[in-house]
């Protein structure tokens, strides 16, 4: 099945506990297993959500698939690259956002476009005509030349989102993409993710939001504890329920009942 | 296409120099304050331990004989006679006073009557002096050699250099290799070590603290591309601050020694450019050094914690400059880190350039540098490194 752009299989990825951590997570075990043996799939054009509440382990699977980290097992073909053995081709692939990925303070929306056009080798000719339509698309041009550091927290946001496309990528993912957004951002954010998918782009993103699912994704896979506890299109997972009634569910059914 | 490794060269560059403040701190501002304050010490230095030129000191004598009067009064000493000897010397301890002489009361008749294959003691004259103070021991110093010249003159057998010409055969050139092959490279160590602290830290933990590595690893940049590109743009930077340290010391030395000219007139381009295949190759070292600590660092304060150690080893290698007259003859020596940069640097100033002890330095540099951009791309890929919390 060609449209098939994303094919993740058996992912696992453990966590070391230092003893201060152990202290944090109020847990005598050394491993924490955070991601166990994930598969789904999406397909080309399409949003794709992973539901999960805090710590289920979205986050840890997304920087799998950027490359950030290794599993422990399974692999993920991403447009046919391998994320285990083929991270490099990966990285050319994707888009990634996520809230741990910092821009340097000290440079301006401008300089920092170039840098990584360059990083991601866009010719000058290409460059050109996408730096100005993101720039205007996002109200950026204004901001320019102003550093970073000075730039409110949405403004800085934007300009997050429209680095990580510089090489407009066919995969888009985005870890909780409008955490920390006011409304009419988010908007902007949820907008512009729709917009892609109508490019023919496919898009997984993160969060724990369940109106955002609903509006916005053809499909999701939720997540608790590290493990797919459902996935389907939004219709087949939710049964004629809302989607927060069909989760509440689910959860009892997973943690049991005293959760 | 472009190369990632420019890049990041640029990117680095563009980060220091764009900061104007900074950069200006880091580049010039250490050459300035060198400078002043070498100037000043040896102006310092100088003009502590002398005294006006037009200096007169106050001198008492007890008993002070014709002999000695007439020849004090050619060499310009005033001699008043002394109303007590304690009294005299309660002055001198209160610095009011230079210079007491006591003369026993016969003096020219005891000099005169003496005879020195006899054994007996011979007459003898006491100065009391301050040497806490300059004008005190300026006296004393004009003093006995008025004594030395009376007596050398009432049995004149032979004398040792009378004349008044230059006696000290060794050229200036020897002077400044002998000073500058002891303190230049313990010195050099310093500047280019702290033209690395200036910036490794920042540029690697930093990042890594403040979280935008992490937006670099997930581009398709090769980790090695990464690694070299940060170690030449830091070198540059370290380079330029060890420059601006070293022109700073070069042109207060003349100050400093109290020596006439240009210091640096005895050296022939060979020797700059000798010099200049050490210094680059020892600070691509420290960088890949200082960066593969950084690296592992999570903040920037704990990788100059970590880094502190290193700098104490550079400077200790640096002091063995001082010692030993002269570089390492064995080849072994060249193949130490550190300790083969600061004997080679001696070599060079020294005036004693040897090739093969300096290639095997510089060299020997490349293979640790190769080495360490090795371990810094391991660390680059590595998420525990990365990573840790
Ligand atoms: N580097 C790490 N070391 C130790 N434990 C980790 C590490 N990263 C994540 N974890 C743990 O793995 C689990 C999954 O974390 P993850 O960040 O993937 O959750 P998440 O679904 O993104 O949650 P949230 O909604 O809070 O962002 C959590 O229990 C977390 O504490
Ligand atoms: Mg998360």
């Amino acid at each position: 099945m060609s449209d098939l752009i994303l094919d993740v299989q058996g992912l696992r990825k453990t966590f070391r506990l230092s003893a201060k951590q152990q202290k944090i997570e109020k847990t005598k075990q050394k491993v924490k297993v955070a991601v166990d043996g994930l598969s789904f799939t999406a397909r080309r054009g399409e949003i794709f959500g992973l539901l999960g509440p805090n710590g289920a382990g979205k986050t840890t699977t997304l920087r799998m698939l950027a490359t950030l980290i290794k599993p422990d097992a399974g692999d993920a073909l991403v447009d046919g690259a391998s994320i285990v053995s083929q991270p490099e081709r990966v990285r050319s692939r994707i888009g990634f956002l996520t809230s741990e990925l910092k821009l340097e303070d000290f440079f301006t929306p401008n300089y920092l476009y170039d840098f990584f056009s360059d990083l991601h080798q866009v010719p000058d000719e290409v460059r050109k005509p996408r730096k100005q339509a993101l720039f205007s698309r996002f109200g950026i041009d204004q901001f320019a030349e102003v550093k970073v550091a000075d730039l409110s927290t949405g403004m800085k946001q934007k300009v997050s989102l429209v680095i990580s496309i510089v090489h407009d990528p066919d995969i888009i993912i985005f870890d909780e993409p409008t955490n920390g957004l006011d409304v009419i951002t988010a908007k902007v954010v949820t907008d512009f993710l729709q917009e892609l998918r109508g490019q023919g782009k496919t898009v997984l993103v993160s969060t724990h939001i369940f109106s955002l699912v609903e509006k916005l994704c053809d499909r999701v896979g939720v997540i608790i504890d590290g493990s797919m506890a459902l996935c389907g299109t939004l219709d087949e997972v939710c049964q004629g329920k809302s989607l927060e009634d069909r989760f509440f569910a689910l959860y009892v059914e997973r943690m049991g009942k005293d959760a | 296409m472009k190369n990632g490794m420019l890049t990041i060269f640029r990117k680095e560059l563009a980060r220091f120099f764009g900061d104007k403040r900074t950069a200006l701190a880091a580049i010039l501002l250490p050459g300035v304050l060198i400078f002043a304050v070498y100037t000043f010490m040896g102006s310092a230095l100088s003009s502590q331990f002398s005294v006006d030129e037009d200096f007169v000191p106050t001198v008492q004598a007890a008993a002070l004989p014709d002999s000695l009067s007439t020849l004090a009064g050619q060499a310009g000493l005033e001699i008043q006679p002394a109303a007590g000897v304690d009294q005299a010397k309660a002055l001198i301890e209160g610095q009011e006073l230079d210079l007491l002489a006591v003369f026993p009361a016969d003096f020219d008749d005891q000099v005169a009557a003496y005879d020195a294959s006899s054994g007996a003691p011979a007459p003898a004259v006491e100065l009391y002096y301050n040497s806490a103070s300059v004008d005190s021991s300026a006296a004393y110093e004009m003093m006995s050699a008025l004594l030395d010249s009376y007596e050398s003159s009432l049995s004149n057998k032979f004398d040792v250099n009378p004349g008044s010409q230059a006696y000290d055969l060794a050229t200036d050139a020897d002077t400044a290799g002998t000073f500058l092959s002891s303190m230049m490279p313990m010195l050099l160590m310093i500047f280019l070590f702290s033209g690395c602290m200036a910036t490794a830290p920042e540029s690697i933990a930093g990042e890594k603290e403040r979280g935008t590595i992490a937006t670099l690893l997930i581009t398709p940049l090769k980790r090695s591309d990464l690694a070299l590109g940060k170690i030449f743009a830091l070198s540059i930077i370290a380079l330029l601050s060890g420059l601006s340290s070293t022109i700073g010391t070069l042109l207060s030395m003349p100050a400093l020694m109290q020596m006439e000219g240009n210091v640096g007139a005895a050296y022939t381009p060979v020797h700059y450019l000798a010099l200049c295949l050490v210094i680059l190759s020892t600070v691509l070292f420290l960088v890949a050094c200082i960066s593969l600590i950084s690296a592992f660092a999570k903040t920037i304060k704990e990788a100059q914690t970590y880094v502190t150690p290193l700098m104490i080893l550079a400077m200790v290698v640096g002091v063995t400059a001082m010692f030993g007259g002269g570089a390492s003859a064995s080849l072994w020596a060249y193949f130490i880190p550190f300790y083969s940069s600061v004997q080679a640097m001696v070599g060079v100033f020294a005036l004693e350039l040897n090739w093969t002890h300096l290639l095997i330095t510089v060299a020997s540099n490349l293979v640790y540098t190769a080495m360490g951009v090795w371990g810094l791309t391991r660390m680059f890929n590595s998420e525990k490194v990365m990573f840790q919390r």
